[in-house]
């Protein structure tokens, strides 16, 4: 069952009432945009709840088991009581960007959806620049760290917003750099064309030796650092910083925070599926269905990440990026250009 | 040389409230960005005067005062201050309760490792690792639960012997514990042992030289770490430690992660000696009856055993004609190993600080008294 052919009928009926063209262009916009966010929401929610529970069952618990069938309302709950909690802002704060830093991080989370396919034909915008404006627009993220650190006006805080900017710049580099050997294969900035140049199993770029598991490897270790999860998840280091940038946020402050946080797990897991596992495609099921199955198994791998590894200190962290993950990726790209060039392995 | 832009030294307040202090230790930190230039120690948070306290009780009302000195061991707590009273008084308890003591001991320095091992591991950033040191640790809070009825301050080993005897399904539990456990220690190494993450967060960190070690009095596994053969439960055997076979592990480097090593070694070692006390464990009585004012004689004594941190002294004076001690002093191994922290944490990062407090096992209890 296809889904991408319901959304072209509807648009056809759409187009076919003798509306302009622009109005048709904002209707059908507004419209995607609205099912994207409910269908984040969703998955942000049951994210927060399959975390809970895996990291039960890794450590032997049960995790929440009382509201619904073995706790599936929890997050539902728990969203319900932080829209209720009292906003709070501390008196030194620096309002305005104080208010505006969990906005940007929301924002910024869900704006990377735009470019990407959930399954065939199912992509908001197909942008020819599609991975780059991903990069381009997930990097806000960094802003609304620095303003959360800034604005709280508190130690902590600021030191947990600095971390943060400071990982996910030296980050961003050999991502880019692992994404960069993908794009000079497939040809192509765009999502869909990047996807469609993987269509058998063994096109998979995770499967092209040598550069392919390299390059998905340091696409994943720097994504858990962008997404600041174990093992560098300084920026929330409890031990050390109690909380982190977000140590004066509550309520739904805090919940759009945490929110965007899982977004932006999913992003991360999204886009590394459609890069390196094939996007949609897949045999027998709908292409949507193996786009969330392969996405949910790339967010389980980080989830698992979180739950079994120590955390790094901070200059090991930076150390590791600039002095190792840096070079490597580098090494990889000249080898996928070699590769491409001598039309080895150009199946 | 002139440097390029002002940059400023600056305090920092670690503690008494602080998720990776172990309670209420506060360090006062003197901070160049993120490199500790200078820690103090304030401590006294939980000072209960426990020594004062002991002085106006009785020597059978002391044994509860005890349990709270340091309550991750309360057991070897106890028994310190029975030996010490024992050798004063000259009482000699059964060979059942002696056995009984032992394999308590030992159980309890396995459960103050694991709780070493899951908040080490907490303070690193692995949550996991935890949970896994808090499960095998419920089973023996069990054991000692069906043997005394409580889980955290027991008040079990008593002047001349142990207050009851272990009841008909001690026995197969423990058996089942001896059974599963060193496949449960080799999963715990499993998690971090080999991890690079867990490695370079603890190679040469926090070093702790031979003669800093010896200067400062450290003693248990911080010192055996720095490669000092020393264990009391072999140097200065009491009880019937020398009825046992077991292995001193010591490290080369004297960093966390031999501290780390170290200590995993030894719970396999005490396992091994729970082992041996179960299998020999011979019939009896459990207690040694006292006269119902028991007053030692007029003296003084010393006696010291291997606590799962260090060396445990008890130092009692007693006039002779009172049922209460004259005077009584405790000596804990966290509080050499708090004092010598300052010294080898300087020059590292604020991280490694908490990784050494970690390895440390230091517990504030003991220190504050």
């Amino acid at each position: 069952m296809e889904i991408a052919g319901i959304f072209k009928y509807l648009y056809e009926k759409l187009a076919s009432t003798g509306l302009s063209q622009a109005w048709v262009d904002i209707i059908s916009y507004s419209v995607a945009a609205l099912i994207v966010f409910g269908f984040l929401a969703v998955v942000a929610l049951f994210l927060v709840w399959w975390e809970r529970k895996i990291s039960a069952h890794i450590q032997q618990r049960f995790g929440p088991m009382r509201t619904g069938w073995h706790g599936w309302l929890q997050t539902i709950v728990d969203m319900l009581k932080l829209i209720q909690k009292e906003d709070i802002t501390p008196a030194t704060a620096d309002r305005p960007v104080f208010y505006w830093a969990p906005i940007v991080a929301f924002v910024a989370a869900f704006m990377a959806y735009v470019t990407i396919p959930f399954g065939a034909g199912l992509i908001v915008s197909d942008l020819n620049i599609g991975i780059l404006y991903i990069i381009a627009i997930t990097t806000f993220t960094i802003i609304s760290l620095l303003m959360a650190g800034w604005g709280s006006n508190n130690k902590y805080a600021l030191l947990g917003g600095m971390r943060s900017a400071a990982q996910v710049v030296s980050y961003e580099v050999p991502m880019v750099l692992a994404i960069l050997s993908v794009v000079l294969f497939a040809g192509s900035l765009s999502m869909v064309q990047i996807v469609e140049s993987q269509a058998k199993i063994y096109q998979w770029y995770i499967f092209r030796l040598p550069f392919g598991p390299i390059a998905f490897i340091i696409y994943l270790i720097a994504g858990t650092a962008e997404s600041n999860r174990t093992p560098f998840d300084l920026p929330e280091a409890e031990q050390e910083l109690v909380a982190g940038f977000n140590v004066e946020y509550s309520g739904m402050k805090f919940a759009m925070f945490f929110f965007a946080e899982f977004v932006n797990m999913f992003t991360i897991a999204a886009i590394g599926t459609t890069l390196f596992l094939g996007g949609w495609q897949g045999p027998w099921l709908p292409s949507w269905v193996w786009f969330m199955l392969k996405t949910l198994a790339l967010v389980f791998v980080l989830m698992w990440f979180r739950w079994t590894f120590p955390r790094l200190r901070v200059d090991q962290l930076m150390e590791f990026s600039w002095k190792f993950l840096l070079p490597v990726s580098f090494a990889n790209l000249i080898i996928a250009g070699w590769m491409k060039y001598s039309k080895w392995f150009n199946w | 040389m002139s440097a390029p832009f002002r940059t400023e030294e600056f305090l920092v307040n670690m503690g008494p409230h602080h998720p990776s202090t172990h309670g209420v230790c506060r360090f006062l930190l003197t901070m160049d960005g993120e490199v500790v230039v200078k820690a103090v120690p304030y401590i006294g948070y939980l000072h209960r005067a426990l020594e004062r306290i002991c002085e106006n009780r009785t020597y059978h009302q002391c044994l509860p005062v005890l349990d709270r000195f340091e309550y991750c061991t309360s057991m070897s707590c106890e028994y310190a201050f029975c030996l010490a009273t024992e050798k004063l008084a000259g009482i000699q308890a059964p060979e059942r309760a002696e056995y009984l003591r032992v394999i308590m001991l030992e159980l309890n320095r396995i459960a103050s490792h694991l709780i070493w091992y899951g908040t080490t591991s907490l303070d690193l950033g692995a949550v996991t690792p935890f949970l896994y040191g808090f499960r095998e640790r419920e089973d023996i809070l069990d054991l000692f639960e069906m043997t005394c009825g409580q889980r955290l301050t027991y008040n079990y080993i008593r002047i001349g012997g142990v207050s009851r005897d272990i009841p008909p399904e001690f026995i197969p539990k423990l058996k089942e514990f001896i059974e599963k456990f060193p496949r449960k220690v080799d999963d715990y190494e499993k998690l971090l042992t080999e991890n690079p993450i867990w490695i370079v967060r603890n190679k040469n960190v926090g070093i702790l030289s031979k003669e800093l070690a010896l200067g400062y009095g450290v003693s248990g596994p911080a010192l055996r770490a720095s490669g000092v053969k020393f264990d009391l439960r072999r140097d200065d055997p009491y009880s019937l430690y020398d009825r046992f076979e077991f292995d001193i592990p010591t490290g080369t480097v004297g960093d966390c992660y031999d501290r780390y090593l170290v200590r995993m070694e030894e719970m396999r070692q005490s396992l091994r000696i729970v082992k041996q006390a179960l299998e020999q464990l011979p019939a009896g009585d459990i207690k040694t009856k006292l006269p119902p004012n028991f007053k030692p004689p007029k003296g003084e004594v010393y006696s010291r055993i291997e606590n799962s941190r260090g060396e445990m002294g008890i130092y009692i004076q007693s006039a002779g004609d009172s049922k209460k001690p004259l005077r009584v002093k405790m000596r804990g191994g966290s509080y050499n190993q708090l004092q010598v922290m300052p010294e080898i944490v300087k020059g590292g990062k604020i991280a490694d600080l908490v990784a050494v407090m970690a390895s440390m096992d230091i517990i504030m209890p003991e220190v504050d008294r």
